[in-house]
């Protein structure tokens, strides 16, 4: 890999004085790609995506021997470099992305803003246009409408799609998206894929992906880490997730549902203790 | 076991109607879905139903009797709702464990010394997990935590809005096992809403499609196993569905399909 965006080594993070151990030696470098995340619920993934952008509440403990975007190193950055780097240069959606809008002032407004706030020079008319532009492009119906609407009154998937728009309009190098399309119905689902990949690929982007979708990961990101219990125990081409090693990975696989022959029973994993001492790998 | 007749919702006497006279009826004991694009009015129903919303057209009847836009106590004992953002539905500053306890206190129902380490064990999650706040959980657990708290009054009647859409495939099989042997048991009935056709083919024997606020199709199940579903917009979506993780997902490809 040429000169990585971000590089991430021995990433250590826990919670209440040492009590939780939330990210146990996580190692990888983003490149110009489209690198997936997945793993099971509470192995830390969220975790690591805010820990990148600094995110994480004053319990939270980060160590690592190496966190870098570009030269900075993320770690001993003033907050005022943060805040240049925050939006601007990487872009972050959070998980809960209707939680990350400011309730009081209407969507279009809060995306405004934030085109604003990069690009001072654009007077509020054309800021508003953008706006529409971009709510058009992410597929939602009546753009005029819901840029008007609070963050309560737009539904779960207009929430997601809001903050995707709210992200893409600042056109930061690296984009972090932490289960950005999980309340998108299939067909706007690849609506709003295939213009994030767009951009990727235009602009030369570095994004994670994090997803519990594998079909999604399989067919749209370029590389993806398995996360188990704060730890990455699998790295695979993404056209390769078929074939994954790793048991836990392979039981993911394997319950997944399927519409045209559902099982009576799902399959569920058994967890096996070792898999939580096998050392971590780096990607 | 639930009954909707005309449903029509709008917000504000002057905006235009969000849900336009839907109606469907979901027999006891058994899993009825509800799916369609995203904004369509989904959730929005199951909060009528739910009583969230009072300000609905139409009637809504649990089993066989109309329920008053205002619902009584003993109506919450019944229907219980999992919220499609666990977040906002869940209580900030309140612990995991009391916000388990409450809907039994609400109910004047006893507090059973192992009720929250027992439900938290059922949804996957360790019970030392009771101690903490909602925003020292992962998305996952909190949507877990969401279920558990559904689940604890043992209630006839689930309203389940997106119940798995933040957890891992796995952790989603034990809680789709999980419902269908609570099906199985004890006769629940589930009202489903997904954008997982598959989640919704696991555990439905009806489906209703929705499209701009009205059901354009309702179907047995195996119509959409087998693909057949007529209205053009439930073939839109069930083919997407169907070709999902096995076609490309790059902008050339999707351009020229579409
Ligand atoms: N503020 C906090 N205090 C204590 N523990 C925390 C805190 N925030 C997160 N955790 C714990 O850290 C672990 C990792 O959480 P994280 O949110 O990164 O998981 P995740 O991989 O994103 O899971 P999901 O897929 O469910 O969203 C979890 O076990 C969680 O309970
Ligand atoms: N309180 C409100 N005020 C105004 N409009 C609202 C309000 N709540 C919902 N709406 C509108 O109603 C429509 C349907 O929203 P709803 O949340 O029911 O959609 P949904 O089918 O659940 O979508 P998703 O799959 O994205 O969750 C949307 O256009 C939304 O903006
Ligand atoms: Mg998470
Ligand atoms: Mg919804």
């Amino acid at each position: 890999m040429t000169e990585p965006l971000i590089d991430v080594r021995n990433m250590e993070i826990s919670f209440a004085h040492g009590f939780v151990k939330a990210v146990r030696g996580v190692s990888f470098q983003l490149g110009r790609e489209k690198l997936g995340i997945v793993g099971e619920s509470g192995s830390g993934k969220s975790t690591v995506g805010r820990a990148i952008m600094r995110l994480l509440p004053p319990t939270a403990k980060v160590t690592a021997d190496r966190m870098t975007f570009h030269d900075t190193d993320l770690l001993a950055a003033s907050e005022k470099r943060m805040m240049e780097i925050r939006g601007k240069q990487i872009g972050l959606i959070l998980q809960d992305p209707k939680y990350s809008l400011n309730p009081v002032m209407r969507v279009g407004e809060q995306i405004a803003e934030t085109y604003r706030l990069h690009y001072p020079k654009v007077g509020r008319k054309a800021a508003e246009t953008k706006v529409l532009e971009m709510l058009e492009a992410v597929k939602i119906r009546d753009p005029q409408r819901v840029f008007r609407l609070y963050p309560h009154e737009v539904s779960g998937g207009m929430g997601q799609r809001i903050m995707i728009a709210m992200m893409l309009i600042a056109e930061p190098e690296v984009l972090i998206a932490d289960e950005p399309t999980s309340a998108l119905d299939v067909t706007v689902r690849l609506d709003v894929l295939a213009l994030l990949d767009e951009l990727v690929s235009r602009r030369n982007l570095g994004l994670i992906f994090i997803s519990h979708d594998l079909n999604l990961i399989r067919k749209f990101c370029d590389r993806v880490l398995i996360m188990y219990a704060g730890r990455v125990v699998e790295v695979l081409k993404a056209s390769e997730l078929d074939n994954a090693q790793h048991p836990y990975t392979q039981g993911l696989l394997a319950s997944l549902p399927s519409i045209e022959n559902p099982p009576a029973r799902l399959p569920v994993l058994t967890r096996d203790p070792s898999w939580l001492t096998q050392p971590t790998i780096g990607a | 076991m639930i009954d909707v007749e005309n449903l029509t919702i709008r917000f504000g006497p002057r905006s235009p109607l969000v849900v336009k006279g839907v109606s469907f009826s979901v027999e006891r004991g058994k899993s009825f879905g509800l799916v369609g694009e995203s904004g369509c009015g989904k959730s929005t129903v199951l909060r009528a139903i739910s009583g969230l919303n009072r300000n609905y057209g139409g009637r809504i009847s649990l089993d066989g009797k109309p329920l008053e836009p205002e619902r009584s106590k003993a109506f919450f004992r019944d229907v219980q709702m999992v919220f499609q953002d666990p977040y906002g539905s869940l209580h900030p500053r309140k612990t995991v464990r009391s916000q388990l306890i409450e809907p039994l206190r609400n109910q004047n129902l006893p507090i059973k010394e192992n009720a929250v380490a027992d439900v938290l064990k059922a949804v996957g999650l360790d019970p030392s997990l009771g101690y903490r706040f909602p925003h020292q959980l992962s998305g996952g657990q909190r949507q877990r935590v969401a279920i558990a708290r559904a689940l604890i009054l043992d209630p006839p009647v689930l309203l389940l809005d997106e119940p798995t859409s933040a957890l891992d495939v796995s952790v989603q099989a034990e809680i789709l096992n999980l419902l269908a042997d609570l099906q199985k048991e004890r006769g629940l009935t589930y009202l489903l809403v997904s954008h997982d056709m598959a989640v919704i083919a696991h555990l439905c024997s009806r489906v209703a499609i929705m499209n701009g606020g009205e059901i354009v199709e309702e179907t047995g199940i195996d119509q959409i196993r087998s693909g057949h579903v007529q209205h053009p917009y439930s073939q839109r979506l069930l083919s997407a569905s169907r070709a999902y993780g096995k076609q490309e997902m790059r902008p050339a490809e999707i351009m020229s399909s579409a």
